[in-house]
């Protein structure tokens, strides 16, 4: 097995509102390795982002150790790709200048691997569209070229397919894993869609909400590519899906959003 | 003002026989009231001392251009306007960055700021008089005070409304602060500096007509106020067109501006 990549230890985060202090994430422990496909899921209130979010950076004040590479995480950096739910492309620059972003185009090297990624996200011909020409799945996968071109350690998507249709969703969920097997790429991955969280992790983290906390862990000993339709992904499916279900979550339906 | 903003931001008209065919139908009230007004004239039924003719009023013009004096008069009123604007607006555009990108500025300047807005520009006339006399200071400065607040004002509401959504996306990126501001801020904030542009810059004209009709040898303004005293009042009309005009120009200048930066 490859080396630790992502070492969380006695994760706890709280937050404090009005209504006094919430327990966002109770003692997490997650080890994670070099290439390892991760989904996490759990019901709404279940501390997902947040955790994801704390090992961007984007969320300090916590307690507990998050090392990556054996390296305390101090603050967001390209180490760390991060998607957004929504595509956050900024809308005054084209395809390639938002997958560049800070860096410059002239750079031959630079000019080389956007291409390269417009490539393997398959946008070629949209290079010079702007965001609001794009469909959102087309937006999405620019998104994640404009977090690989900094070759990130790392990929945290917080529920980046989330806005999609069911067609266009399944279509994004082939070209992350064709992403991953070509830069194989360490991926953590939010989601509320257990078809989603079966079909493309390695493992499955399952969080229980207040305080948010690990539930279990589902390895999914599967081959890719998978087949959703199969019986063995269906077993997986659904010793997932009673996981979730004993925690006793009214909002929680089978693979809809909440 | 705000009519043509509310104009510019709504659909864009389609080209070719539509939009001549819009713009015809914008010309039938304009065009039908002076022929009216032609005709009511000629017939002595309105005053020709209030309301000279539409002919009456090309031919002043006529005169004015061959003359040379419109175009004399309009250099000086377009460089005062142009001045104001350029220090007015400028400072506005320093100013509105400073207080939109730190909250130390804001803190100690906005205040002081909101309180000069609230002096109405007629008000500070005759102190700027006293101080400045009736030279190209006074009126420029007045110019200036009128321009500087829809720029400031814009532009630092501009940059506060830059979504915070945005700087996470910047700072997972690892801009640094100064590419924050070049690569986020300014460009975000754009739209809201170029709406603050074509504010003052109306504004600006009309500092600039007050300025002129009160205090001055020379200018549009002034050769409107001098006929005035003659009742010539072809000539006043000619004035009005001519500021209309150009602070139609000068907008539609700047909304060239906004479609070239703003897709």
């Amino acid at each position: 097995m490859a080396e630790t990549l992502l070492d969380i230890t006695a994760l706890s985060k709280n937050f404090d509102t009005a209504k006094g202090r919430v327990e966002a994430l109770h003692k997490v422990d997650l080890n994670i390795r070099e290439g390892e496909f991760i989904t996490v899921i759990g019901p709404s209130g279940c501390g997902k982002s947040t955790l994801l979010r704390i090992i961007a950076g984007l969320d300090g004040q916590y307690s507990g150790t998050i090392t990556l590479g054996g390296q305390k995480i101090t603050g967001p950096g390209i180490d760390k790709g991060f998607i957004f739910q929504e595509h956050r492309l900024f809308p005054w620059l084209t395809v390639e200048k938002n997958i560049a972003a800070d860096l410059s185009l002239r750079d031959p090297e630079i000019r080389r691997k956007v291409d390269d990624l417009i490539e393997l996200v398959k946008l070629g011909g949209f290079e010079k569209a702007y965001p609001k020409e794009l469909s959102g799945g087309m937006a999405q996968r620019v998104a994640i070229a404009r977090a690989l071109l900094r070759n990130p350690r790392v990929l945290l998507l917080d529920e980046p397919f989330g806005a999609l249709d069911a067609f266009t969703r399944a279509h994004m969920q082939d070209v992350l894993l064709d992403i991953w097997r070509r830069n194989q790429t360490t991926m953590i991955f939010v989601t509320h869609d257990i078809d989603e969280a079966v079909f493309l992790a390695n493992r499955v983290v399952i969080l229980k909400p207040r305080p948010g906390q690990i539930k279990s862990i589902v390895p999914i000993d599967l081959p890719y590519p998978r087949k959703k339709t199969t019986s063995s992904f269906q077993e997986l499916r659904l010793r997932v899906l009673k996981l979730l279900d004993s925690m006793n979550e009214l909002e929680l339906t089978d693979g809809a959003g909440i | 003002m705000s009519h043509d903003i509310s104009a510019s931001a709504g659909p864009s008209l389609k080209t070719g026989f539509g939009r001549w065919k819009l713009l015809g139908l914008g010309l039938i009230l304009p065009a039908g009231i002076l022929v009216l007004w032609q005709i009511l004239g000629q017939m002595g039924y309105i005053s020709d001392l209030l309301f000279p003719t539409p002919l009456e009023i090309l031919k002043a013009f006529v005169g004015l251009v061959q003359s040379g004096d419109l175009w004399d008069h309009f250099r000086i009123s377009a460089v005062r306007a142009l001045a104001g604007f350029a220090l007015g607006g400028g400072l506005g555009l320093l100013f509105g960055l400073l207080v939109g990108l730190f909250a130390k500025a804001e803190k100690m300047l906005d205040p002081t700021l909101q309180m000069i807005r609230m002096i109405p520009s007629l008000a500070v006339v005759p102190l700027f008089i006293l101080w400045f006399g009736i030279g190209e200071e006074s009126k420029i400065l007045l110019i200036a005070k009128g321009a500087f607040f829809p720029l400031y004002i814009n532009t630092y509401l501009g940059i506060r409304n830059v979504d915070n959504k945005w700087f996470e996306v910047t700072r997972v990126l690892g801009y640094s602060r100064i590419q924050q501001i070049r690569r986020l801020v300014i460009p975000a904030a754009l739209p809201n500096i170029l709406l603050g542009t074509r504010l003052s810059i109306g504004l600006s004209w009309l500092g600039l007509v007050v300025a002129e009709l009160i205090a001055s040898t020379s200018g549009v303004g002034y050769m409107m106020s001098d006929a005035r005293q003659f009742a010539d009042t072809p000539v006043v009309f000619v004035g009005i067109i001519v500021f209309a005009a150009a602070g139609l120009i000068t907008d539609y200048v700047v909304r060239l501006a906004e479609r070239r930066l703003l897709r």
